[in-house]
């Protein structure tokens, strides 16, 4: 398992860089909300994966998964989808200036 | 425990929330709420210096939880000089909007006050996950702040910075996740008791994860080759914004400082994680904050170039690692916030008389009260510069003097001295464009006539001014007693165990579950 879900991370997050690289507004947002999604997983599981412990403590259970990650993964998804939002609405306030998806709201030459 | 480290970051929270509600109501009653808080601001802000100036570390326990499982804050002697400082800017960018500029927006004195709450926030955090949501808070009200005012260049600036900070930010949560994930803990204090207890097939690891983390706040700081958003986003924002973002780079100055003595220091395997790299890529950033002040064609970007060669001044110091290179730094940071200032002041100032010429490097209109700008010039020049006798000199000449012992004292002397040339060189250079070489040219004759001065507007943005003209003068004459002030935070800063001890208490005692 813990194979599957870093390789999943890193493709996520190579993929996200990839389009960041992009040079159209709407390619980097999108690689911008692959790189946060890819990032909040790593967070979740910096609370150890596992199939079988509880969400909470539950009486008579062995153990609980670690509830910090959880909070802060809350946390980070909130700002993420935040500043995502203003970057969509500054991406188009760029374009209806400039008339062009470019990133440096130039035509590209 | 009293509750002064949480004032600096409530009052402006709380301003920013009511500025918001009270949308509605005239300008004039904004910007009186907003004069009003921020007066606030100033006065618990140098209360919190002279209560951390006893050599006691105050901590703040929001909700009284226990320290490494609650929200800390923690104010020692550099937090509050940071917020301290951060007052004193805000005194004069709030006064240079008062002049009218904040008219372009609504919203402005709700994002300023936010911006900064984030601020102090993240000088007085003591855990990184919470500097990380504070650097969100500064960061987002950042990005309103630059778009204030609009127009297509400030849209294209914005763009850039929105989306190189979004990916600081990513940068930042995988180093959480990497830290929460092999030390268990996000609590500074408490890194620094795990950190050296971390077993030996983690160690490559914790290493990569701390080396990310110094990687995220060099961006903020504009280290070499993460640092060329700085010039065109601080030369495209509006004068109270570019007055705050100056603090912005100190920002990342400030947390590295920290997580390299609290944190990074207590390791022996991670002791020389910023080293030898950081020294020479400082010096890089010199360089091309030099090569972009000749090369520039706009004031606004000469002051954004001597932002970054200050920014690499001062990693200088942080690099070498010395309590005397901190304390020279301490000092050389409330020294060039001031100067930039300032300079961005005047740069707006002039923009604003030349009409179409606005802040080129070029000959323009006669300017008016041509010798109170000139005189502030010439004094924040000096400064700027590093010439004696103002307090820039003997900034560089303590930062020269505690890097005598290094290896490589020759070549940051070389780079010290040869910056403040340039800068020299740069200065004086636009200087006699702008004040002597005006008239001249081609001009049609109607731009030649001073621009119509807002009447309202100049007068609060020279009381900035004037402001920052005698900061600068209290730096010089004041030397003594705020270097005496900054060799103690240096000694703090490097004596870590004080620290844990005065957020964990004895650190060993904590209850911890063993981890998988």
């Amino acid at each position: 398992m813990e194979l599957v879900v870093s390789a999943a991370i890193g493709i996520v997050t190579a993929a996200g860089l990839y389009l960041i690289l992009r040079s159209t507004t709407f390619s980097v947002i999108l690689g911008l909300t692959l790189l946060s999604y890819a990032v909040n997983a790593l967070i979740f599981v910096s609370g150890r994966l596992g199939a079988t412990t509880p969400p909470l403590t539950l009486p008579g259970a062995a153990g609980h998964a670690d509830p910090l990650p959880q909070a802060l993964v809350l946390t980070a998804i909130v700002i993420g989808f935040g500043m995502t939002a203003y970057l969509v609405a500054l991406a188009l306030k760029a374009k209806g200036e400039s008339d062009s998806d470019h990133v440096d709201a130039r035509e590209e030459r | 425990m009293s509750h002064l480290p949480i004032l600096p970051i409530l009052i402006p929270f709380v301003t920013a929330a009511a500025l918001l509600v009270l949308r509605q109501t005239a300008a004039r009653s904004r910007r009186v709420l907003s004069a009003a808080s921020l007066a606030a601001l100033v006065g618990s802000s140098i209360l919190l210096v002279i209560a951390v100036d006893d050599g006691l570390i105050r901590t703040y326990r929001v909700g009284d939880w226990p320290a490494p499982f609650g929200i800390v804050l923690v104010a020692d002697r550099l937090a509050a000089l940071m917020v301290a400082l951060t007052a004193m800017l805000a005194v004069a960018a709030s006064l240079a909007a008062a002049s009218g500029l904040d008219a372009a927006g609504r919203h402005f004195h709700a994002f300023f006050h936010l911006q900064l709450a984030g601020l102090n926030g993240a000088f007085l955090t003591g855990d990184l996950f919470n500097l990380f949501v504070f650097f969100e808070i500064l960061l987002l009200a950042s990005y309103a702040l630059l778009a204030h005012g609009g127009g297509l260049e400030r849209t294209r600036a914005g763009l850039a910075y929105v989306v190189i900070n979004l990916t600081g930010s990513a940068l930042f949560l995988i180093t959480l996740g990497l830290t929460y994930g092999t030390l268990g803990t996000l609590n500074m204090a408490d890194l620094a008791y795990v950190l050296p207890r971390v077993a030996p097939e983690d160690q490559p690891l914790v290493r990569t994860t701390l080396a990310l983390l110094a990687t995220v706040f060099v961006l903020k700081a504009a280290l070499l080759p993460l640092g060329f958003w700085l010039p065109h986003v601080y030369a495209a924002a509006s004068l109270p914004a570019a007055l705050l973002f100056v603090v912005m780079t100190k920002v990342g100055v400030y947390a590295l400082l920290r997580v390299a003595t609290v944190g990074f220091a207590t390791a022996s395997y991670s002791a020389d994680i910023l080293s030898p790299w950081l020294f020479w890529l400082a010096i890089g950033t010199i360089a091309l904050g030099a090569i972009g002040a000749l090369a520039a064609v706009r004031f606004a970007t000469v002051v954004a170039s001597i932002v970054i060669i200050s920014s690499g001044t001062l990693l200088i110091g942080v690099a070498d690692g010395g309590a005397p290179a901190h304390a020279a730094t301490l000092f050389y940071l409330i020294n060039t916030t001031a100067v930039a200032g300032g300079l961005f002041l005047i740069s707006d100032m002039m923009a604003r008389q030349r009409g179409s010429a606005s802040d080129a490097l070029e000959k323009g209109p006669h300017l008016a009260a041509a010798r109170m700008l000139g005189g502030a010039y010439l004094f924040l020049a000096v400064a700027a510069s590093g010439v004696p006798p103002l307090s820039g000199f003997l900034a560089k000449l303590m930062l020269m003097q505690s890097l005598a012992g290094s290896e490589l004292v020759f070549v940051a002397w070389a780079a010290l001295l040869l910056s403040g040339f340039v800068v020299a060189l740069v200065l004086a250079r636009a200087a006699s464009t702008f004040f002597w070489e005006h008239g001249r040219g081609e001009l049609p004759e109607q731009s030649m006539k001073p621009v119509a001065v807002p009447s309202l507007g100049s007068r609060h943005a020279e009381v900035a001014l004037l402001g920052m003209v005698a900061c600068v003068c209290a730096i010089t004459f004041g030397a003594a007693p705020i270097s005496n002030y900054a060799r103690d935070a240096a000694a703090q800063l490097a004596k870590p165990a004080s620290y844990v001890e005065a957020v964990l208490g004895d650190p060993a005692a904590i209850k911890r579950e063993r981890r998988p």
